[in-house]
């Protein structure tokens, strides 16, 4: 009888009251009220924001400078995001936004996964120093490499250009670190298999491991593809003519620039940033989230 | 399951082909490779053609690594010890070598003696803050709700994918004095709100708020995948022994955290102590220096030319970032 209504009274407990014993049956089945309140009070703190560009960027400039601010916009109109398309490039930074991150990405995917299968299954010389040299880089800090790095891709001939901009990124030592923690767990018998069979090495990583490694690879493809998509620092520094913009270093230079205070272009530009990472993330999320859980990130 | 399938089976790959001697068995289950190698020459081949695949599989990672990673971090070094200038890059003969003159400098330098007081602040204040937000987030996600714990979850983690430079905007809104957001909310309740960026005492905190605004959510997502790995009979049966909700969480759930939380605290502070794209888009570093960054002096000093005192100074941060992750690791390690 105690055992049936413990659940029921742990849910309707008041909130200052301490836990019974059952605290944790009958959080399973419900929750509190009043940490849905808490829970929902954070989530449209943490959200509004983003709420506020959005209904921002319909908004006029004369709207967007009134005390105290608007909430929702008095005429909506599509005016910023005309203008972002027809007067700024914004189409074009769009594009270059996409190449780099597309090919920073297939390019973390591949040779990264490559080199952590080789440090995860098999054996051969050189191993170990490959292996601490990847783990020791991961520390030092991107600022380390930034003079070098830009002295190197001017020597190249690489300033202005996508190359320049999306070379340096095409390998990072987390993904090697990433892939080599999942391969490292799946069975090494899958291998014999393979060997078995008579596949050769190349083509047991291509045919038999990679495809289990899903849960890596969408990890490691969505943090690399948002990495790439947001990183700012570097293609601000490479590219120096408009035609060879990314999408964040066009906002930054027009919200310092000429443009800014054109409050309702650079909120409308903010949002042109933000929504294909968002739909990126909300089709891979499910998958992203388990690949953070199994890839011993944690 | 003979060496005679090895070869006569599906043709092996063009570029390593499996030799004969390779399949010794799978049943014997040795350790790293599964098969163990019985000495002779076949085995020597396989162990050859097994080098040469791993070599293929590296080959492109190492290239790119050794060209855009770690050659730029020896000569970075090499750098430091010289007054290389930006116009010395045509002439790299006429660069001098100089010692420990830039470390002496940059340490020396008001503003760069400045900016690291400015990261310890931030990176004393901003990580407990962002930890403890991210951690109460995950433990109310986990134990506390049943639904909906996606939604919450998802915005949750929202700021984290959003571009810097689209969030600097949003919050250089958000942060106007009089007429942004936030001061009309603290209107409502009768507080009189900062001019949180152009006030030297109040320009800090702004940018530590956006931080763990920002933030949290990636170190929520990392402590809720090490949750589900604590067991619910270990709750349930410290429950039945009348440990309270606290309890719990200080006695079940926080030492099997540790790993999980030695992980998060290091990839955090590694993270804010470079701290400078949120003073780089928000303040420039002031007012009056009062959001000046180590990185971001460091940039300054990169932007100004002078690559060799910009290469110390980086030094400097990656000495400060590998004191602080060994300290992490020798607090936080598993006892055994």
């Amino acid at each position: 009888m105690s055992v049936d209504t413990a659940p029921r009274l742990a849910r309707t407990r008041p909130p200052g009251a301490s836990a019974p014993q059952s605290g944790m049956v009958g959080s399973h089945h419900g929750g509190r009220w009043w940490l849905y309140l808490i829970l929902v009070i954070a989530l449209v703190a943490v959200v509004a924001p983003f709420v506020w560009m959005v209904l921002g960027s319909f908004k006029s400039d004369g709207e967007l400078q009134q005390i105290p601010p608007t909430w929702w916009p008095q005429s909506a109109s599509l005016d910023n995001y005309t203008h972002l398309f027809t007067q700024l490039n914004f189409k074009q930074f769009f594009a270059n936004s996409a190449i780099v991150a597309v090919v920073v990405t297939v390019g973390n995917l591949l040779f990264c996964s490559m080199l952590g299968y080789a440090l995860a299954m098999l054996d051969f010389k050189g191993k170990r120093v490959i292996f601490i040299a990847v783990m020791t880089t991961l520390m030092i800090p991107g600022v380390v490499t930034f003079v070098p790095l830009f002295v190197l891709v001017a020597n190249a001939g690489l300033v202005d250009t996508l190359p320049g901009i999306f070379l340096p990124f095409l390998v990072a030592p987390f993904g090697v670190f990433l892939m080599r923690q999942f391969i490292i767990g799946l069975p090494k018998d899958l291998l014999d298999a393979g060997r078995v069979d008579g596949a050769g090495e190349l083509r047991i990583f291509a045919q038999i491991i990679l495809p289990l490694c899903g849960p890596a690879l969408a990890t490691l493809g969505i943090l690399t593809f948002l990495g790439s998509w947001n990183n700012f620092l570097w293609p601000l520094v490479v590219a120096q003519s408009e035609e060879k913009y990314t999408l964040p270093v066009a906002l930054a230079l027009y919200s310092t620039g000429q443009n800014s205070t054109n409050y309702g272009l650079l909120l409308a530009g903010a949002t042109v940033v933000i929504i294909p990472i968002l739909a990126v993330f909300l089709i891979f999320q499910r998958r992203f989230i388990e690949g953070i859980a199994t890839t011993g990130i944690k | 399951m003979s060496a005679q399938t090895g070869m006569t089976g599906s043709p092996a790959g063009p570029v390593t082909p499996v030799p004969a001697g390779l399949p010794s068995g799978p049943g014997n289950g040795s350790t790293r490779q599964g098969s163990a190698r019985p000495s002779g020459g076949p085995a020597g081949r396989g162990r050859r053609a097994e080098t040469r695949a791993a070599w293929v599989l590296a080959l492109p990672f190492c290239i790119l690594f050794l060209a855009f990673t770690a050659w730029p971090v020896i000569q970075s070094f090499f750098m430091s010890f010289t007054d290389t200038k930006a116009k010395d890059l045509k002439h790299p003969f006429s660069v001098n070598v100089i010692g420990l003159d830039n470390y002496t400098k940059a340490l020396s330098d008001p503003i760069f003696r400045k900016s690291a007081v400015n990261t310890a602040y931030f990176v004393l204040i901003g990580m407990p803050l962002t930890l403890v937000m991210a951690l109460a987030a995950a433990v109310a996600l986990d134990k506390g709700i049943s639904r909906f714990r996606a939604v919450f979850r998802l915005g949750f983690y929202l700021p984290v994918i959003t571009s810097i430079v689209a969030v600097a905007v949003v919050w250089r809104f958000l942060l106007q004095d009089p007429g942004g957001l936030i001061n009309t909310a603290l209107g409502w309740v009768g507080i009189d709100g900062p001019n949180w960026l152009g006030d030297p005492k109040w320009s800090m905190p702004a940018l530590i708020m956006m931080a763990a605004w920002r933030n949290f959510g990636t170190a929520m997502i990392i402590f809720l995948a090490g949750l589900q790995s604590v067991p619910a009979e270990l709750h349930e049966a410290a429950a039945i022994d009348g440990a309270g909700v606290w309890q719990r969480f200080r006695n079940v759930t926080m030492p099997l955290l540790r790993p999980t939380l030695l992980f998060v605290m290091v990839t955090t502070a590694i993270g804010y102590l470079q701290f400078f794209e949120e003073p780089y888009v928000m303040t420039q570093g002031g007012p009056l220096n009062s959001t000046m960054s180590l990185t971001y002096a460091t940039f300054n000093q990169f932007g100004f030319g002078n690559y060799g005192l910009a290469a110390a100074m980086s030094y400097i941060i990656f000495v400060v970032i590998a004191i602080v992750t060994a300290v992490q690791f020798r607090l936080l390690r598993e006892r055994s």
